[in-house]
């Protein structure tokens, strides 16, 4: 029997979440004193989480890998944060987000979620401006909205070029008021390395405190993960360089399935690679499509002669260039969603028209020269310059180009070197955000009673491709106002209980698997490091269950991953000691956590002969290269099942998705 | 030319077991480093071939590489986040180095910021600061005001954002010969200070929060301006003064 019961509720779409409310079960604020929460992760999931369940009176106990719970990725986050509050006048509302939302995940997303997740997100503006987040404003001193891809609406709140950095901050001054009032305990500086489960329930974790090294048992009466998602198995990414899958992985391990993995949102607008040394990928902004142009050479003696530096893209006249997205999307053109646009960069990559002079030959030009003559002559033209001269018109066309994304071309520059005002900038795609996750009910809650997983860590909400400014919002929205709700029902049958003990067979047995785990790293004295495994992992990951994915790379990877991680277990090299702070060590238990779910990405790419969202499989697709997608046999969420060490044996179960609000049609961007 | 120079480099770098330990300066050489890397992307190589030779890496902060989360420190040739102005260390990048130079590469020192391990160091007295009063005491149930009933002239809007972009690096608190931790506070209490949210509770906020830097063993401020200079987000002395007279005002009142 498969435990896959979504527990949506019943009733009309919009009255559900109300009605759900209405009817669950309470803990009297006397009793919730007596109830302990682990809460893993502070992100904008977790923090926000964090402090609405100590505010209402639970114990709760916080654990972050980093020095403090203010840096956790969300901090990263540029763009903005969406928001049905039609302040813009211009139409937007509940349903007209969640269509957008369910649409933009090319509907492998859950109605009853997605139309939750629009219904609370006007009140996660009025949340954040009441903690003082400094939105953008407009003159009259109201709220400002941008708008962003796929959307034609202006509904995405901001603050500057750092909005998950004030979200964060927001949630992380309210966790503040709670650890300052002891209500939050947390534990900074601490990996969680495995659940313990007690009598069929989410009881506690086992954690590791990374300056002493010290093993420690902590129990609850219900478990939080929002540990964030797990783009940095390919080990290239615009992740953050400690986000992993382990909090999530170790939960699957122990009966939480793991829903739609091969989930991977591409990003078109990153600095390409620039060599072998690289750790880390940067992005731009998809802003930038707005102004900028994409191409490369139409010639490939010109491709070649860029790479060798021996000629410059501002040299190659107008006729060379081939603005492939115009070309192939005439009506989208430069706009094209996140997945359009990154394959179609790879496609010309690969035919060898890529520009990057590097080792990797990977990139593309976004070129701002026509936009700046473009703004240049308007420009002219208001400030009644009759017959401006070339240098008035670039002149001019430059500070607009200046004031609008100014801060994105320095940061650009203190990067590449380059001047983009001058010679066009270099993008490549680059893995940005991870849809698939943990698989959860309505309530949030997973496969393993009393574990409720939220964020970027669970399944839900995104469906097979994320639109921008959606991710912060889910965050915000699971911590701050569905989780307090859903955990209270099902801790209501916990006031009783009493604290749970650490002494218990169960916590022996979790301590000493992970003691072992320690104990072979530093005296396996292998041949290889940790980064050495992990980057043969990214690029198997990238190469074959990347932008575009064929049965035959699929089976190859599957293979070439176990290879790689029994060769990690034989030969990896893990130095220094237990006792004390040990980042080789830490990195070592996450990157043993990244090949056993890679390998599970591929398998689950495998299985769905269809293309959707950030899943293309070139072999389902139309004669011009476009997606095609089954929604006869593959409108589904695919939620795995642990078997044991052999990934190979998961088992599949099937949630299936049904569209009762909405019709189901196909993406075209023609 | 497809070949990028690499550089040849001397490092001169802290080594510290842990906070109980002496610490002492030790001597490695690094080949081939590419002008386009980053300057934790040359420690991960440096790192990588002690790994190969069986030595322990050195123990660096790092996480979003972006220039953005605050976690990246480091003291390089005498200069907080290195000789680059208004970055972070994990966006220094090696151009700004010559071949053949000798780099000296310290941990943040302050009494403040104890050392974890080598160029770690702990910075949690930011968080005991934070806890003492730098939030506004909302509930966090979204049963609040809509956000356009609370209007923000754009200007006070934009200059509490400025404010806000504080990373919480503690650079500012490394550079000060004082270990002062003024410009981190003085932000937070700014930024609420600009804004209509939490006035009634202002008093309250920048005593204890003042109060909790005193004890958390910080040094106080003789308005050198080395904080202002270091910063990586630009965070400017005005942040400071404001912060003084919102103080003042409390004792004031206080009496
Ligand atoms: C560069 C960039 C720009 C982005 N821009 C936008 C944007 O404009 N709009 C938008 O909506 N989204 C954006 N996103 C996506 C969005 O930022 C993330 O999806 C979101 O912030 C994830 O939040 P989270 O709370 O789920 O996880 P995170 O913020 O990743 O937090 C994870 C937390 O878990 C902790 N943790 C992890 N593992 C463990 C463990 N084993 N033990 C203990 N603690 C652990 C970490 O310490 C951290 O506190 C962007 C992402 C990136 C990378
Ligand atoms: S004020 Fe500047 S230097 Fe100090 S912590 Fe904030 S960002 Fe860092
Ligand atoms: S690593 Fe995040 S700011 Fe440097």
């Amino acid at each position: 029997m498969s435990k896959l019961d979504s527990k949506i509720p019943a009733g009309p779409l919009k009255d559900k979440w109300k009605n759900h409310k209405d009817h669950m079960n309470l803990v009297a604020p006397n009793n919730r004193d007596k109830i302990d929460i682990i809460v893993v992760g502070t992100g904008l999931a977790g923090g926000s989480a964090a402090a609405t369940l100590a505010e209402q009176g639970y114990n709760v106990k916080a654990f972050c890998y980093q020095d403090s719970p203010r840096r956790a990725h969300s901090i990263a986050a540029q763009g903005g944060i969406n928001a049905a509050k039609n302040y813009q006048g211009d139409g937007d509302s509940t349903y007209r987000l969640f269509y957008d939302t369910i649409k933009g995940g090319d509907y492998r997303a859950r109605e009853a979620n997605v139309y939750r997740l629009a219904e609370v997100s006007a009140n996660i503006i009025d949340q954040c401006v009441s903690q003082g987040v400094p939105f953008g404003r407009d003159y009259g001193g109201q709220l400002d909205n941008r708008s962003f891809g796929g959307v034609q609406v202006k509904r995405t709140f901001y603050a500057k070029g750092q909005t998950g950095q004030q979200l964060l901050l927001g949630a992380y001054s309210a966790m503040s008021r709670q650890i300052g009032k002891g209500r939050i305990k947390m534990y900074n500086r601490h990996e969680m390395m495995d659940l313990v489960i007690v009598d069929g329930k989410a009881r506690g974790i086992i954690a590791r405190n990374l300056v002493t090294g010290e093993i420690e048992r902590h129990s609850a009466h219900a478990v939080v993960i929002a540990s964030g998602g797990y783009g940095n198995v390919y080990f290239l990414s615009t992740n953050a360089m400690g986000s992993n899958v382990s909090a999530a992985w170790k939960i699957h391990k122990k009966g939480a399935y793991f829903a739609n993995p091969c989930y991977v949102q591409i990003h078109p607008t990153c600095i390409p690679v620039h060599g072998t040394q690289q750790s880390k990928l940067t992005l731009m902004s998809e802003s930038l499509r707005n102004s900028g142009r994409i191409w490369v050479p139409k010639k490939i003696e010109d491709a070649v002669a860029i790479r060798e530096g021996k000629l410059r893209p501002e040299n190659i006249k107008e006729e060379d260039r081939d603005y492939y997205l115009e070309r192939r999307y005439p009506a989208f053109g430069n706009l094209v969603p996140r997945d359009v646009a990154s394959r179609a960069a790879k496609e010309r990559c690969d035919a060898g028209f890529g520009i990057e002079n590097n080792d990797t030959k990977e990139g593309v030009f976004l070129d701002f020269s026509t936009e700046i003559i473009k703004k240049g002559k308007e420009a002219a033209i208001e400030k009644h310059i009759h017959n401006p001269t070339d240098q008035q018109i670039y002149d001019l066309g430059k500070k607009w180009v200046e004031e609008k994304y100014g801060n994105l071309f320095v940061m650009y520059e203190k990067i590449t070197a380059d001047d983009p005002y001058k010679t066009p900038m270099k993008i490549y795609p680059a893995v940005h955000y991870t849809m698939g996750g943990v698989w959860v009910d309505y309530n949030l809650q997973s496969t393993i009673p009393g574990c409720f997983v939220i964020g970027e860590a669970n399944f839900s909400d995104h469906g097979a491709n994320r639109l921008g400014a959606s991710a912060l919002m889910q965050g915000l929205a699971d911590g701050y106002f569905v989780l307090p709700y859903t955990i209270a029902d099902y801790l209501s049958a916990d006031i009783r209980t009493g604290e749970i003990p650490t002494n218990s067979g169960a916590f022996d047995e979790a301590e000493k698997g992970i003691k072992e785990k320690i104990d072979f790293f530093l005296n396996n004295k292998g041949t290889h490091s940790v980064d050495y495994f992990h980057k043969k992992l990214g690029h198997i990951m990238w190469n074959k269950v990347g932008m575009g994915r064929t049965p035959e790379g699929l089976r190859e990877a599957i293979k070439e991953i176990e290879e790689v991680r029994n060769d990690f277990w034989k030969n990896v090299k893990v130095p220094g000691e237990g006792e004390g702070m040990n980042t080789e060590l830490e990195k070592a238990f996450r990157v043993a956590d990244f090949l056993e779910l890679g390998q599970l990405m591929a398998i689950d790419a495998l299985h769905r002969n269809e293309s959707c969202g950030g899943h293309f499989r070139e072999d389902h697709s139309t004669p011009d290269g476009e997606a095609e997608r089954d929604d006869v046999n593959y409108k589904y969420v695919g939620a795995w099942e642990y078997q044991g060490p052999d990934i190979n044996t998961e088992v599949l179960h099937k949630e299936e998705l049904i569209y009762e609000n909405i019709e189901v049609k196909t993406r075209s961007y023609k | 030319m497809s070949a990028k120079k690499g550089l040849h480099l001397t490092l001169k770098i802290w080594r510290q077991k842990n906070n109980k330990s002496k610490g002492q300066f030790e001597t490695y050489k690094i080949s081939d480093v590419s002008t386009d890397s980053s300057f934790l992307e040359m420690l991960d190589i440096l790192n990588e071939n002690l790994i190969n030779e069986g030595k322990e890496p050195i123990a660096f902060d790092h996480d979003c590489r972006e220039g953005i989360c605050g976690m990246c420190s480091l003291y390089i040739n005498g200069r907080a986040h290195g000789p680059d102005t208004g970055i972070t260390t994990c966006q220094l990048h090696m151009r700004m180095f010559k071949d053949g130079e000798t780099i000296v590469i310290e941990p943040w020192r302050s009494a403040a910021f104890p050392v974890i391990k080598d160029l770690m160091v702990d910075r949690s007295a930011f968080d005991r600061v934070m806890a003492a009063g730098g939030f506004i005491s909302v509930n966090t149930s979204g049963n609040t005001l809509d956000a356009n009933a609370i209007p923000v002239p754009k200007e006070d809007a934009d200059r509490a954002m400025d404010a806000a972009a504080c990373i919480g690096c503690g650079a500012c608190v490394a550079t000060c010969k004082n270990g002062s931790a003024m410009l981190f506070v003085g932000a937070k209490v700014s930024q609420y200070a600009l804004l209509p949210q939490g006035r009634i509770e202002a008093k309250r906020r920048v005593l204890n929060m003042v109060k909790a830097m005193d004890e958390e063993g910080f040094g106080n401020c003789s308005n050198t301006g080395a904080c202002e200079v270091e910063c990586p987000k630009g965070i400017s002395l005005e942040n400071i003064a404001r912060m003084n007279r919102e103080y003042m005002a409390a004792l004031v009142d206080q009496g």
